[in-house]
């Protein structure tokens, strides 16, 4: 029998139980080790991988339901069986909620145990089998941070990943949280320049001065507040990738500069006067319509076209709702590896909402929400109460307490981005302003994307 | 009977065997409430008060358990020196009236036990005396000696034992 691998622990206070058991097991090749108690099987559970448990319901001290509920934290993918000397539908029933494997009336049966055991080896083969499996087709879903199954995102996937063998621009364009920035990443990831820096600038978020001197850097003295010479991004990820985000957003002189540089590979630092050569493969990114801002003339048709040689177009979560549970799976493992909390799931109920939900904020609005779940949830699985999905339960700002005008305005804001799904164009225009007025009020009240309170930045992917 | 399965132990694991009838009863291994032998006592007691030499199998008709189990077939320590097999199990109703079928049971298992005393455990070989055998439906299926596999492994292991 091929039970070298399967790993017992016999947790009984009774020495001949341990015994008659342990030499039993033995002897269909199972690697077999006892606890007297259920606090030194507890010390074993933290120490080494048990496949299965044998626990004795009765015994002084910490009884055998209270050794499962730990074993479930610790080690939930252990079979559990309860022993007990007679049962009872209660024991029967507390232990098969608390999610054991099952349970055995002692003295048990040979062929009982026996093929118990034959039954626990195939079904923990069989998870092991579908885990393999569920790997193997994850890699096939996947670019990089990007996990996919929808025949629209594996067009993306096989773009992305011809694009990233060239040196070419590329245009990613996308709704916001659709995971432009994680694309850029994965395709620098894959690309020669691999070992150069990714360097990331959010053209929306700064005046046009100071989005300048970001890009290009500025000599001493070129305006006021320069006090030192100051190298821009251009130079910071040459030999690497360099990364516009909400390009569509740049204004026209900007863009000016940024044709130039495009096409000479060369630039001025801000009041500089020699001319600075770069090795930079450049990534843009927006959500507007390009097209249609260069048919209305606000942004330049050459520019647009140096930037447009290869676009991508990532579809917006809506249209791959297959994707979904995919996705659900792969936030929560790493929620759990980062939270450093065991997360099995989502309850039916929830996902069922996820799937039915229309996430204008895209990939980066379901990762909120699930972040908010695990952190709310008290158990292994997220339930729909624990994601705060029901935003338009959200008591209209009138029937709160008054507050001072900026308090109001904070509160706004934050209301109306958290309507959006963090998707910054749209809350601007909702609230007729600007987005770079918009980024600095987020600023000024600490307020994140997504709406919440500012303490770590939005993940997407 | 016991001559029977003198030979076929003997060729089972091609070493000489021996019988010997000894008058004590190990009494300490009988549980009055369970009315049921403990096995695991029988071995002790086999290696205390037994013949003494090589590898003793202890063949009785009385009932066997041990204490997590409703009962046993026999038992034999894992790569030592005792075994016990019962036929009290063998006799199921179907076979009550059938010699020939309770002694090829009582040989298939005795093989079954000696095997652990040679330090053989349970093969997934079909057929092979070493499976585990819970029912005696199990017993049934199985075939009277060692597979390939079990007897290279206790050709790797030989040396270390000596007559059954």
């Amino acid at each position: 029998m091929s039970n070298e691998k399967t790993r017992i622990l016999v947790v009984d206070d009774e020495e001949i139980v341990r015994e008659s058991l342990g030499g039993w097991l033995e002897k269909d090749g199972y690697s077999v080790s006892s606890a007297p108690d259920g606090r030194a099987a507890v010390e074993r559970l933290k120490a080494e991988k048990w496949n299965v448990l044998l626990v004795d319901l009765k015994m002084p001290g910490m009884d055998g339901l209270q050794v499962l509920e730990e074993a479930r934290k610790l080690q939930p993918d252990a079979a559990a069986v309860i022993m007990t000397a007679y049962a009872t539908v209660d024991t029967a029933v507390s232990a098969m909620k608390l999610g054991a494997f099952d349970y055995l009336v002692k003295p048990f049966d040979p062929e009982e145990l026996s093929l118990m055991m034959q039954k626990i080896v195939t079904q923990q083969a069989l998870v092991r089998e579908n885990a393999v499996l569920r790997r193997a087709l994850k890699k096939e879903h996947r670019f990089r941070d990007f996990v996919s199954k929808s025949p629209a995102m594996q067009k993306v996937f096989d773009l992305a990943q011809v694009a990233a063998r060239s040196n070419s621009t590329i245009l990613v364009l996308g709704e916001s949280g659709s995971g432009k920035e994680v694309l850029a990443r994965a395709i620098h990831a894959e690309s020669q320049r691999a070992e150069g820096p990714f360097v990331a600038v959010n053209c929306a978020a700064l005046t046009e001065t100071l989005l300048e001197s970001e890009l290009f850097g500025h000599e001493k003295g070129a305006f006021t507040g320069a006090i030192a010479r100051r190298k821009g991004k251009f130079e910071a990820a040459h030999g690497g990738t360099l990364f516009l985000d909400e390009v569509g957003d740049v204004s026209p002189k900007l863009q000016l500069d940024l044709l130039r540089v495009l096409e000479d590979r060369r630039f001025h630092r801000v009041g500089g006067t020699e001319p600075i050569d770069v090795d930079v493969r450049i990534i843009a990114a927006t959500n507007r319509d390009l097209k249609k801002a260069v048919a209305d003339g606000s942004f330049r048709e050459e520019l647009f076209y140096r930037l447009n040689v290869i676009p991508i177009t990532l579809p917006p979560l809506r249209d791959r709702k297959e994707d979904i549970p995919l996705l659900v799976e792969t936030f929560l493992e790493r929620l759990g590896v980062e939270m450093k909390k065991p997360l099995e799931g989502i309850s039916t109920e929830a996902m069922a909402a996820l799937m039915s939900h229309d996430w204008p904020g895209n990939v980066r609005e379901l990762r909120n929400v699930l972040e908010r779940g695990a952190v709310v949830a008290t158990g292994s699985i997220i339930q729909l109460a624990d994601m705060g999905l029901t935003r338009s339960a959200v008591a209209p700002a009138a029937a709160r307490e008054p507050g001072t005008l900026e308090e109001m305005e904070r509160r706004h804001i934050a209301e109306v981005l958290t309507h959006t799904g963090g998707n910054v164009s749209q809350a601007a225009r909702v609230l007729g302003i600007d987005r770079v007025t918009l980024y600095n009020k987020m600023r000024k009240y600490q307020i994140r994307k997504d709406g919440g309170e500012d303490d770590a930045a939005p993940h997407g992917s | 009977m016991i001559e029977h399965l003198r030979l076929h132990v003997g060729r089972a694991f091609g070493r000489p065997v021996q019988t010997w009838n000894g008058k004590a009863r190990p009494m300490e291994a009988y549980d009055a409430r369970r009315k049921q032998w403990y096995s695991t006592r029988i071995l002790r007691w086999l290696l205390e008060a037994g013949p003494g030499r090589g590898k003793v199998l202890a063949l009785t008709d009385q009932d066997l358990f041990i204490p997590i189990l409703t009962f046993v077939f026999g038992e034999a320590q894992l790569d030592g020196g005792a075994a016990v097999v019962s036929t009290a199990r063998l006799l199921d109703p179907a076979a009550a009236g059938d010699r020939r079928v309770v002694m090829e049971r009582l040989a298939k298992e005795s093989v079954h036990e000696l095997g652990h005393a040679f330090g053989l455990v349970h093969c997934g070989t079909p057929g092979c005396v070493m499976g585990r055998s819970a029912s005696v439906r199990d017993v049934d299926l199985k075939r009277g000696d060692l597979c390939p596999d079990c007897r290279t492994r206790l050709a790797e292991r030989d040396g270390k034992g000596s007559g059954a």
